[in-house]
């Protein structure tokens, strides 16, 4: 795709298509304030899953004698009321909050660009039945196809990655044969045709490339949608098996127990995770697509 | 117009038998034996028998599927595996009046902010208050009603007192002040969205050339705004809330747990472990059947409202 934008040849970073508009891209999208602090807020949020449960003194399933204690040097922030550290266990979850998130954007992405592009470049009948089957996929509003699917098959990782990409990859496949179907009419499209170059690289070649904007930028706001969806689940009882902890499951908890005695904290801070990683991931998605498409610069 | 009504009449039907085979098929293939469930686990092998025979389960699986859909066509959608093989019909008949009062409410309250927001932000685009709207919306979108909910209970019920703790009972049983916090966490999500599309689709309305005639013509802003450009602005809007309210029957799931309410929602999954598959089943296929219904009474409102459409569509 040798369409970079005139702004980026006038700046003098060469004109050689796509290897430039990624760095462009990226300073595009650090310069904008919101997003770096998106990033920032994800990457110790990221620090906290991969690091913290290697250093942490205690084990996600090691009951501590200390039960309830508040915020001290030996538990900073705290122990619940079953004992687990707090910090430990809110670590644990962002592990199992972050991998499942990844797992299904991965497992849809698979899906869905393959299912889209097909559709949307060959049409016909395979395009009908496409259309027809997201159309029954679409008529489960919201999450409701996965609480049914988790709620017969039971709680377990396995089961939730399954029930999440069945729900997630009709949407992506919507938007990548949307993408396609316009793409396919546009010059450079045709000319590759007439030249003779053969279906599979005229998708590979012209189309994919053209199209990793919008999937970038899909797939980063559907990675909140994922998250909120595993925390929901999880929250009703029917998402990870119960000896992983899970931010919506930690809530679930401490809402069920806290109408008695509270200790507010118990709920506020895996709220504050998921709040936090949702909104940044929002952010980002919201700032990614500006920087994606230089036509926006205009605007701003 | 005729056609178009019947062809997506049509559409909705295709739609539900989709869904009733969706949700028969994830059922039927359960892991684990349904008789043995229903039976108990200590059950002598003849006690399970005799329970997979009462219930059907003994037939093979494609002739169940018929008798399904026959039974579904006669508001029939089985019996319950647990709980004294009660007809599923009896808990939705329980819950529906729970779920769907609460779910009323909820997209009053969401479409009166929504809107009063997204003409509150498009008066002045890109203004402090526009601005400020805009992101109390954004967190409105993303922010999971499992967080606002215990959240609101820590402020409004625990520190403030203001409000009752959840009652635990029939919503239409007890004071209208129980229905405050659950109404107001369900329309959270689809009032930001309406309030955005209002304020989208008001922005575009607004530089049409006709709006440019109304004002050229010394009407005030107001009524501008008020009477030519709200009116065409407001169908994305009613699309909004369409698919906001199937927003709104699947986030029931997680309001009616928080507030102990006994819905739809509660009553299939309020006790994990023992899976009474037919009860989600059925909850599962009316949710759907019920959001499929309000998709096609957007649909028809809308071309009754944009003769533009109708006539894409009658000549299509």
């Amino acid at each position: 795709m040798s369409l970079a934008p005139p702004s980026l040849l006038g700046k003098g970073v060469g004109g050689l298509g796509s290897s430039v508009a990624a760095p462009s891209a990226l300073s595009r999208l650090l310069r904008n304030p919101l997003a770096a602090a998106s990033l920032c807020v994800l990457t110790l949020i990221v620090l906290m899953a991969v690091v913290y449960p290697l250093i942490s003194p205690y084990s996600y399933t090691h009951q501590t004698a200390d039960i309830s204690a508040p915020a001290s040097a030996r538990h900073w922030l705290g122990t619940d009321d079953s004992g687990y550290d707090l910090l430990t266990r809110l670590a644990m979850g962002a592990r199992v909050s972050l991998s499942v998130g990844v797992g299904v954007e991965i497992l849809v992405l698979a899906v869905g660009i393959p299912i889209g592009l097909i559709a949307g470049y060959y049409g016909r009948w395979t395009d009908t039945l496409l259309m027809r089957l997201t159309d029954m996929m679409f008529a489960f509003p919201d999450i409701l196809l996965a609480i049914l699917i988790m709620a017969i098959y039971g709680q377990s990782l396995g089961n939730l990655f399954v029930a999440l990409a069945i729900t997630g990859w009709p949407g992506l496949a919507r938007l990548v044969r949307g993408q396609t179907l316009s793409l396919r009419g546009r010059e450079f499209v045709e000319a590759a045709r007439a030249l003779g170059i053969p279906s599979g690289q005229i998708i590979r070649r012209h189309v994919l490339p053209n199209l990793l904007s919008p999937i970038v930028v899909a797939a980063t706001i559907d990675l909140a949608g994922v998250i909120i969806a595993e925390a929901t689940l999880s929250f009703l009882g029917i998402g990870v098996q119960d000896t992983l902890p899970s931010w919506g499951k930690m809530i679930s908890v401490a809402q069920t127990s806290h109408y008695g005695r509270s200790n507010p904290s118990l709920v506020i801070y895996p709220a504050l995770c998921l709040s936090l990683t949702v909104l940044c991931l929002n952010f980002l998605g919201d700032a990614l697509r500006d920087a994606l498409d230089p036509r926006s610069e205009k605007n701003t | 117009m005729l056609q178009f009504l019947l062809q997506r009449f049509a559409l909705a039907l295709v739609s539900v038998w989709a869904v009733c085979t969706l949700t028969f098929f994830i059922a039927a293939s359960a892991p684990g034996d349904p008789a043995l469930i229903a039976a108990g686990e200590k059950a002598s092998p003849a006690a399970v028998a005799m329970a997979r025979h009462d219930l059907g389960l003994d037939k093979p699986v494609l002739t169940r599927y018929g008798l399904y859909l026959v039974g579904v066509t006669h508001g029939d959608l089985g019996r319950s595996f647990l709980r004294d093989r009660e007809p599923v019909t009896h808990f939705l008949r329980r819950g529906l009046p729970n779920t769907f009062l609460l779910a009323f409410a909820a997209i009053v309250l969401a479409l009166l902010v929504g809107l009063m927001t997204g003409l509150a932000a498009a008066l002045r685009p890109n203004s402090l208050v526009d601005r400020s709207l805009m992101t109390s919306v954004l967190i409105g979108v993303t922010l999971p009603n499992f967080v606002l909910a215990p959240v609101l209970i820590l402020i409004f019920v625990q520190s403030l007192g203001w409000l009752p703790p959840p009652a635990q009972d029939n919503l239409w049983a007890i004071t209208p002040d129980h229905l405050v916090l659950p109404t107001v966490v369900l329309a959270a999500r689809p009032a930001a969205l309406i309030a955005r599309m209002t304020r989208a689709s008001l922005l575009e309305t607004l530089r049409q050339d006709y709006i440019r005639t109304a004002r050229a013509k010394g009407l005030s802003p107001l009524t501008v705004l008020l009477k030519h450009a709200l009116k065409n602005a407001f169908l994305p809007v009613l699309t909004t809330a369409g698919v906001s309210f199937g927003y709104l029957l699947s986030g029931s799931f997680v309001v009616e747990r928080v507030f102990t309410i006994p819905g739809v929602g509660e009553q299939s999954i309020s006790s994990p472990g023992e899976r009474d598959y037919s009860v989600i089943q059925g909850t599962t296929l009316l949710l759907a059947v019920i959001f499929v219904g309000i998709n096609l009474v957007t649909d028809l409102l809308y071309a009754t409202l944009d003769p533009r459409v109708k006539a894409a569509e009658g000549t299509a």
